[in-house]
């Protein structure tokens, strides 16, 4: 008995010592998604261990599952990640609910201003309550969805010939949805090169976000809102205005006309693998991927162009992109603000854009050469003035897959009509905001 | 080599019966020192310190959540917001649930997706094992083949038939285009609205047919020769002896296999997930996939505690009364 006793005595203090050392062993740990940009990270970050000794561990997920893996972290007070660069949406929650360490006093004490870095990066990856100065991340990727084209298909002469003269204008990239919708039904079922090709890939998955970041780059132009700029949360008039209506029905007609089959229930890679498999003519995605495309050996450099989200009534793109926080439960706190500290200075700036990562300091984005230092930079940037974002409340997870539901419902389920689902929109998301206590 | 024994085995020593050669073999095995702490316990106590720790870990797993979730049920806690007090609802959870029309669709998609899977698998089931039970040459060889897709992981089930239906280079799109000369590209299994429900079933039916074969194989097997012999006597045709002497006594486990197969598909969500995410729209999106998103994506979870008791009472409620016909049908 003695014997099993000092047994179990052994083996407690084994278990307490070993709980204790990993806070004192442990590499620092960066969470976030499993991404081209996230590469680059791991590169970039090499220069922060040779300078401080600070070793670095990256836990990465696929996007598809990356808000579900990390949110249940946050969520379960884990202590898996010491930094986070987490969705521009996670920030009233995470804020709220204590999940990130408030940065204002530390960028106080480091000299860090925000107003180093684009205003639009500022309020949609650090700031909660919006438009107020508490910030809670530093803008750590820049996004927006953009758009990738076939240069090559698009330059051919007799394409070029036969769209003049059915449309009656020179077949270049679209300024505004109705040039998208032409240029794109020019393409769909096009035999190229002995290939049925088709028109254009836009997002449409149903289990995450990609409908709903999809479907706003159409609704924003037309004119959707998500309130009432005068009276907060109350979206009647707004999110089922005329123009939101036809923005909608808009997305579900180039649905139905432009793309390829099968294109029900896609997203981020889908698109990747549709154009580099030369399927399709213009192609919707995050920016953050297109450094990889225009390296790509069969789609990319000279056949491979972008522009930005075309326009209609007004401009308007999705925002994309993520500022890097510090977790509360992380027991190397200290080293996690060195490492957001380091991420700061202007050099590593522009390093991080030079290896595919894209800044969002002032000093990389409006140095006068930054347009012309890659063939999508102008566009990124040009996006980043327009760019809107959804909302970022802490219930934002209930509120996005409400709108998953209604958006695929009515565009790939042919369910209702386009006022029907934006109405049923309204009703879904008011019942989230009262049971919040913001609206009566 | 056995331990010094000083427990009195003398009585069980010349004992030849196997269980008292086992008994003795674990006595003279057990050290002397636990010999002694347990020679003043009673039988009753020795029982409790055998099945103590299966108790508590049966509380710990089972019971205790399933009480918390009753609990959760009864509020507005949810995961997310824990800094946030939690107030008592009452049953506005569950009224909310039973008032909610998508719950309602989608326990009328499960519905569907239960009755039209159990429909064709347990025909196709019985249908096989009727000739498996043949013995033709090389039926174990068949056997083995047919078993292999419920040795699958659901997961790489649902994945591979995602790669298998899909349009442009799904096989089983280009299969059916071969068979009737349509357009391989022309419908979409799991993403045309008509179809989506019937490619789960039919992933579903893939799966787990031979699961109802080996069942229905194994109520065939147990039907006695002589019965046949008897038939044969009376000159019973070959119909007449498959509806009153093998469907009757197949019945029984035929009931067994609906009752397994009903309550894992009604709580079915991995193959699902993976085939279609509940899309198009929300045309496959079975119960279990409302109940994850409700819990685990909107972090509803006092209302997703009420949706998950709602389901519990019905399987078991429905399971129970199942049992009893089953049982009385055994009876006859």
């Amino acid at each position: 008995m003695i014997k099993l006793r000092k047994w179990m005595v052994g083996a407690a203090v084994l278990g307490m010592s070993s709980a204790m050392t990993p806070a004192q062993a442990k590499d620092l740990t960066l969470c976030w998604a499993a991404w081209d940009p996230a590469n680059a990270l791991v590169e970039l970050s090499k220069d922060f261990t040779t300078k401080t000794g600070i070793a670095m561990k990256f836990e990465f997920v696929p996007w598809t599952s990356f808000a579900d893996r990390f949110m249940n972290e946050l969520n379960s007070k884990g202590k898996l990640c010491d930094l986070l660069i987490g969705d521009s949406q996670w920030i009233g929650g995470a804020a709220e609910n204590g999940h990130y360490v408030k940065l204002n006093d530390f960028f106080a004490k480091e000299g860090i201003k925000m107003s180093d870095f684009m205003p639009a990066t500022v309020t949609g990856y650090s700031e909660w309550p919006k438009n107020t100065p508490n910030y809670w991340a530093l803008p750590a990727m820049g996004d927006s969805v953009g758009w990738a084209y076939r240069k090559d298909w698009f330059s051919r002469p007799e394409l070029r010939a036969e769209f003049k003269k059915k449309y009656g204008h020179d077949l270049v990239p679209p300024q505004t949805w109705a040039e998208f919708k032409q240029i794109a039904e020019f393409f769909q079922a096009r035999d190229i090169d002995g290939k049925k090709v088709y028109g254009a890939y836009i997002f449409t998955e149903r289990g995450s976000e990609g409908i709903t970041m999809g479907v706003t780059n159409v609704l924003y132009p037309y004119g959707f809102k998500y309130e009432d700029p005068k009276q907060p949360y109350h979206m009647q008039g707004f999110v089922n205005s005329a123009g939101a209506v036809q923005g909608l029905e808009f997305y579900k007609a180039l649905y139905k006309c432009c793309t390829a089959p099968g294109l029900t229930n896609a997203y981020m890679s889908e698109g990747l693998d549709a154009f580099k498999s030369g399927q399709v003519a213009m192609m919707m995605n995050w920016f953050a991927f297109f450094p990889g495309l225009y390296k790509d050996p069969n789609v990319g450099g000279a056949k491979i162009g972008f522009f930005v989200n075309p326009s209609e009534k007004t401009r308007g793109v999705q925002l994309g992109g993520q500022g890097i926080s510090v977790v509360s439960y992380s027991e190397r706190k200290d080293d996690a603000l060195k490492y957001i500290k380091w991420f700061a200075q202007t050099d590593v700036q522009k390093k991080w854009w030079s290896l595919g990562g894209y800044s969002c300091s002032k000093a990389v984005l409006q140095d006068p050469n930054f347009p012309k230092s890659a063939p999508f930079a102008a566009d990124f940037l040009k996006s980043m003035e327009m760019v809107q974002d959804f909302w970022a409340e802490p219930t934002y997870a209930t509120l996005l897959l409400d709108m998953q539901k209604r958006i695929h419902d009515y565009v790939v389920a042919d369910k209702g009509t386009a006022k029907e689902a934006l109405d049923l929109l309204i009703t879904d998301w008011t019942k989230v905001f009262k049971e919040e206590g913001k609206l009566k | 080599m056995l331990p010094a024994c000083s427990f009195p085995v003398a009585s069980i020593v010349n004992d030849s019966s196997a269980v008292t050669q086992i008994a003795r073999r674990a006595a003279l095995s057990t050290p002397a020192q636990i010999r002694r702490g347990l020679r003043g316990l009673s039988d009753r106590a020795i029982t409790w310190i055998f099945i103590l720790p299966t108790i508590i870990l049966l509380l710990a797993i089972n019971i205790f959540p399933l009480i918390w979730t009753i609990y959760l049920s009864f509020t507005n806690f949810r995961a997310n917001r824990t800094s946030r007090a939690t107030e008592w609802v009452g049953l506005d959870n569950y009224r909310s649930v039973l008032t909610d029309p998508d719950i309602w669709r989608s326990m009328q998609v499960t519905a569907n997706f239960v009755i039209w899977s159990i429909g064709i698998e347990l025909v196709l089931g019985f249908a096989l094992a009727l000739l498996i039970d043949k013995r033709f040459r090389g039926h174990s060889l068949w056997t083995t083949v047919i078993l292999l897709p419920m040795m699958l992981s659901p997961a790489v089930v649902g994945t591979f038939w995602t790669f298998l239906f899909q349009p442009q280079t799904g096989l089983f799109n280009y299969t059916v285009a071969f068979l009737s000369g349509v357009d391989p590209s022309s419908f979409q299994m799991i993403g045309d609205v008509p179809l989506a429900p019937w490619a789960i079933v039919l992933v579903d039916a893939w799966m787990w047919t031979p699961y109802v074969m080996l069942i229905c194989l194994a109520g065939l097997r147990s039907i006695p020769d002589s019965i046949y012999e008897a038939a044969e006597v009376d000159r019973a045709s070959s119909w007449r002896q498959f509806w009153t002497v093998t469907v009757p006594m197949v019945l029984p486990f035929l009931m067994l296999a609906v009752l397994f197969r009903a309550i894992e598909n009604f709580k079915m969500f991995d193959m699902v997930n993976l085939l279609t995410s509940g899309g198009p729209g929300s045309t496959t999106e079975v119960v279990s996939i409302t109940l994850k998103r409700e819990a685990f994506e909107k972090w509803r979870t006092g209302y997703s505690s009420a949706l998950g008791i709602i389901l519990f009472v019905t399987v078991f409620g429905a399971a129970n009364i199942y049992v009893k016909a089953l049982n009385a049908m055994k009876n006859r």
